[in-house]
């Protein structure tokens, strides 16, 4: 049986019935049509679906909806201004830390919560720190420049 | 970066495409949710082999939200998905070609093999449904080692009783065997080529609606090449008018080849979307990706090479079985003889080679092309087997391989490819600077110190791209053409909307391509936009693979603005009132030759489609060209990887410490796109050398079905690599003069990340340790070499 639910998404309250075994991701996608959010794998292994929940990257497929009440919650979609870009964005443009594009939206998610955490990572730290995303077009190193130079316009 | 003045060829230009998939609007496949949307799921075969004695679906039938339930019998009349490539014995006759089901009729043949589709009005609903179709299964004994399925007791079709596909050959049997008896030395190796699993990171998903109004049909597909994907399902498989089926390839999240091929899938879902007579989407689960994505790789190979006295190479002597998997997937067959056998010269000039391939079916998932797609497995063979020779003849393996270096092109190579240029000394110094050689002694002790071993290796690959002259690929037994297609259409205000047959699904074609028109016309690069993947929409594709998009798609394109540029001088001439002979176009201007009259491009342009002042009577009005471009040779792109490795010999653990490479792609478009494809190539081959293994046990279930299983590298298993793209050779049979760099880095760099470690080994011994070389497996090898 759906049951009633409330939270807020990108900012903007929401009220949704979901069926208790709703993933917060499939809430996003399907119920709320916020399909920048990815599903990789569905077991919580390649961070494709990577959202900020309260301020701090959750992988959205390993989450229920309904633990979600009250919470706040950030996708892409969320972190894109309506002018411009997030200068995490910014740096993964400058830097060609993207291909396919699929992975990209749960690695920027991750990668402003690293650097929100730890504004002085190494490029070993931020190695370390995006072990929870996957990527296979990038080999990870233009994604390892773009954290590192969107930390630096973060500051 | 959008003023035409400086050209665009050779930038770094950011992408065009980077703010959709940053700001999460791109559309890949399982966005795309259609009205009246229903679900499919499919049914797999936990069996390995087993016969189908019946099938129950009426419990799944009736469970809440089914629309319908499909299998083999209700497909009955349906075609088997096909086999592009005719591969034929050593006595002439064809390949053995099974039929492959859509959905499985009467036996299933490894696990995952389709055997019903559900479809329901929810995805859950599906797929809580499937569990209710009741398959009466009749388990048979599964063949799965490649080296030994040829004399398992079981068949896996009855069509090849020993489970051999084909045995193939290619080069000089005769002179190669000569060349042995003649031989200083003979250096041997036997090794496999491990089995890969592609895992792009969007699970491949598809959509598939009928319209009756129109009776046609609209698909959706994470695929690589929507135009063949039409053709051989139209065509070979469901019997339907190619016209009336739209394939749409929208945004696609990674392809590594494991998105070509046409499978049973997006089949299935076309075929029943009109017996549902609604939108079916299914989108695979990880676990599904893993069991029915099509493999790479699989080989297993002895490998002689006869050298003279003197180091040069005297002969290659190749005996390679290769694992097609189940069925023979949609270009199988080709990967191992075509794309491998051929690529054995190498960089050198050995003069005798032959190959001889046994391709085997076993009752695990197809298998075909994976980045690089044969030219990996050769250059392995050749960059393995040239490296154990000089460690055995005491040559330095860089001198040893500038002896035998080709030095002057065009060279014919005994193996059918003429390459048309190179320069492999270049390459190789290069990559031995970035690699800082010169400092490997002083690291060596210092890690020597440290109780741990140290190791270099070298890798000179080379690969033929640009697939493919057809009349050649014909005659070696495609049933395809490999040309590509392109159309410029300039609209009236000069803006320009360019229609590609290649796919873009990571490598920026929306950018590169763009630069090309953008340079060649002279106008800004937001005034063009690329447009690919849909049939709707593109005129004719071929799609994207073997490193062929900007070779072959980018110089269809380049070939249309030829036509564009040519009725323009026409339109200016007229404007102009001068002679068309006297035109010259530069700049994005038609000018009279050492004048200052002169039309810009848009004024032509908007007189194309406003032609009031127009040669009516000898031009027609508009300015849309298309064109097709069929290459009259592949291309050559080439280069030099050095790995340097540290192990410890207590715990078997590699780090890779340095990873130079230098490629020659001839000249380079957007310089910053080709060094992230490096990368990614690099990261999958370094991926085979440590980390993956497609593993099935002896019962055919796959033991690495899930990211827990199976290593991909993560980012903290990735050194930083050190990547140059050299000024080049630009290739000479194409207007662009480039060769490609897409799958490089992966064909490249598993030798040079073995021939490390079997380096830091060799004082004990060591000739070779197995990809991947995981810390058991080389623990184990260390252990083995040194006891006593």
């Amino acid at each position: 049986m759906p049951v009633p639910l409330s939270l807020r998404v990108n900012g903007k309250a929401v009220s949704a019935d979901v069926d208790p075994s709703t993933s917060l991701v499939t809430l996003l996608r399907e119920q709320l049509g916020l399909t920048g959010t990815h599903v990789g794998c569905d077991t919580a292994q390649c961070g494709a679906c990577t959202v900020h929940v309260n301020g701090r990257a959750v992988k959205s497929c390993n989450v229920l909806a309904v633990q979600m009440a009250g919470a706040e919650v950030t996708t892409i979609e969320g972190i894109t201004p309506a002018e411009g870009m997030h200068p995490m964005q910014v740096a993964f443009k400058a830097c060609h830390g993207l291909q396919c594009g699929f992975c990209t939206p749960g690695m920027v998610m991750s990668a402003i919560d690293l650097v929100q955490h730890h504004p002085h990572a190494t490029d070993a730290q931020i190695r370390e720190g995006l072990e929870g995303n996957l990527c296979r077009c990038t080999g990870y190193q233009n994604i390892v420049k773009a954290v590192a130079q969107g930390a630096a316009a973060m500051k | 970066m959008n003023d035409p003045k400086a050209g665009f060829i050779g930038k770094s230009v950011e992408r065009k495409e980077d703010f959709r998939f940053l700001s999460g609007s791109g559309q890949y496949t399982d966005d795309i949710t259609l009205p009246r949307q229903s679900y499919g799921y499919f049914v797999r075969s936990p069996h390995a082999h087993a016969k189908i004695r019946g099938i129950d679906t009426a419990a799944a039938a009736k469970a809440d939200g089914v629309l319908g339930v499909f299998t083999g019998k209700d497909m009955a009349g349906v075609g088997g998905l096909p086999c592009g490539w005719q591969i034929n014995n050593l006595d002439g006759t064809p390949m053995k070609e099974p039929k492959h089901s859509v959905l499985a009729e009467g036996k299933v043949c490894y696990v995952g093999d389709h055997v019903a589709l559900v479809v329901a009005e929810t995805a859950a609903q599906a797929k809580a449904a499937a569990n209710l179709v009741d398959v009466d299964y009749e388990i048979l004994p599964a063949v799965v080692d490649t080296a030994t399925a040829d004399q398992a007791k079981t068949a896996v079709h009855d069509i090849a009783p020993n489970n051999v596909c084909y045995v193939w050959g290619c080069g000089d049997k005769a002179a190669t065997d000569a060349a042995f008896t003649k031989a200083a030395h003979v250096t041997k190796l036997h090794f496999a080529n491990n089995r890969l699993i592609p895992n792009a990171i969007e699970p491949r998903a598809a959509n598939a609606a009928y319209d009756r109004a129109g009776d046609s049909y609209t698909l959706y597909v994470s695929n690589q090449n929507p135009h063949v994907e039409r053709l051989l399902m139209t065509a070979f498989v469901l019997g339907l008018p190619e016209h009336k089926v739209r394939v749409v390839a929208p945004d696609v999240g990674g392809g590594f080849g494991s998105k070509i091929y046409l499978y049973a899938e997006e089949t299935a879902l076309v075929w029943a979307s009109k017996r549902i007579g609604r939108p079916i989407k299914w989108t695979a689960e990880r676990s599904e990706s893993f069991l029915s994505d099509a493999h790479g790789r699989d080989h297993v190979s002895t490998v002689e090479l006869a050298l003279d006295k003197n180091g040069k190479f005297l002969a290659l002597r190749v005996h390679t079985t290769a694992n097609m998997g189940a069925y023979l997937s949609t270009f199988a067959s080709c990967i191992p003889t075509i794309l491998y056998a051929t690529l054995l010269a190498g960089q050198y000039t050995t003069p005798a080679i032959y190959c001889e391939v046994k391709a085997v079916f076993t009752n695990t998932a197809p298998v075909d092309a994976y980045r690089g797609a044969g030219r990996p497995e050769a250059t392995y063979v050749v960059e393995r087997i040239v490296e154990t020779a000089a460690r055995e003849l005491k040559i330095d393996p860089a001198e040893l391989r500038r002896r035998n270096f080709i030095k002057t092109f065009p060279y014919a190579t005994p193996v059918g490819l003429t390459y048309d240029t190179g320069d492999y000394d270049a390459t190789l110094t290069r990559a031995i600077e970035l690699a800082d050689v010169k400092g490997f002694a002083a690291r060596k002790a210092e890690s020597t110190k440290k109780g741990l071993l140290r190791g270099l290796g070298y890798s000179c690959y080379i690969e033929a791209c640009g697939l493919a002259p057809s009349n050649i690929a014909g005659a070696l037994g495609a049933r395809a053409g490999l040309f590509e297609a392109g159309e410029v259409r300039v609209h009236p205000t000069g803006k320009v909307t360019v229609f590609t047959g290649s796919h873009s699904h990571g490598q920026g074609h929306e950018t590169t391509f763009a630069q090309v028109v953008a340079d060649r016309l002279g106008i800004p690069l937001d005034d063009v936009d690329i447009q690919h993947g849909d049939t709707g929409k593109v005129l004719f594709g071929m799609g994207t693979y073997g490193s062929r998009s900007i070779a072959v798609g980018g110089t269809a394109i380049m070939k249309a603005i030829d036509k564009v540029v040519a009725k323009g001088r026409k339109i200016a001439a007229h404007l102009l009132e001068a002679s068309e002979a006297d035109i010259e176009f530069a700049n994005g201007e038609f000018r009279v030759a050492g004048t200052d009259r002169k039309k810009a491009f848009a004024e032509v342009s908007l007189a194309a489609y406003v032609p009031h002042n127009y040669p009516l009577d000898k031009l027609e009005p508009g300015l849309n060209e298309n064109a097709f471009y069929d290459p009259t040779n592949f291309t050559y792109p080439a280069g030099s990887y050095v790995c340097e490795v540290e192990v410890d010999p207590e715990t078997g653990v590699v780090r890779i410490d340095r990873f130079a490479a230098c490629d020659d792609f001839g000249n380079v478009i957007n310089p910053m796109i080709v060094e992230g494809q490096v990368h990614g190539g690099l990261a999958q081959g370094i991926g085979q050398a440590l980390l993956e293994h497609g593993i099935y046990n002896e019962d055919g279930q796959l033991v690495t079905g899930s990211y827990m299983d199976y290593a991909m590298p993560r980012a903290d298993d990735l050194p930083k690599f050190t990547v140059e793209t050299a000024k080049g050779t630009p290739c000479t049979h194409n207007p662009l003069g480039v060769k490609g760099c897409g799958e490089a880095g992966a064909i490249g760099s598993p030798a040079a990340v073995i021939n490390a470690i079997t380096d830091a080994l060799s004082h004990m011994g060591v000739t070779d340790v197995p990809m991947p070389a995981t810390p058991h497996t080389v623990w184990k090898t260390i252990r083995a070499a040194t006891r006593v």
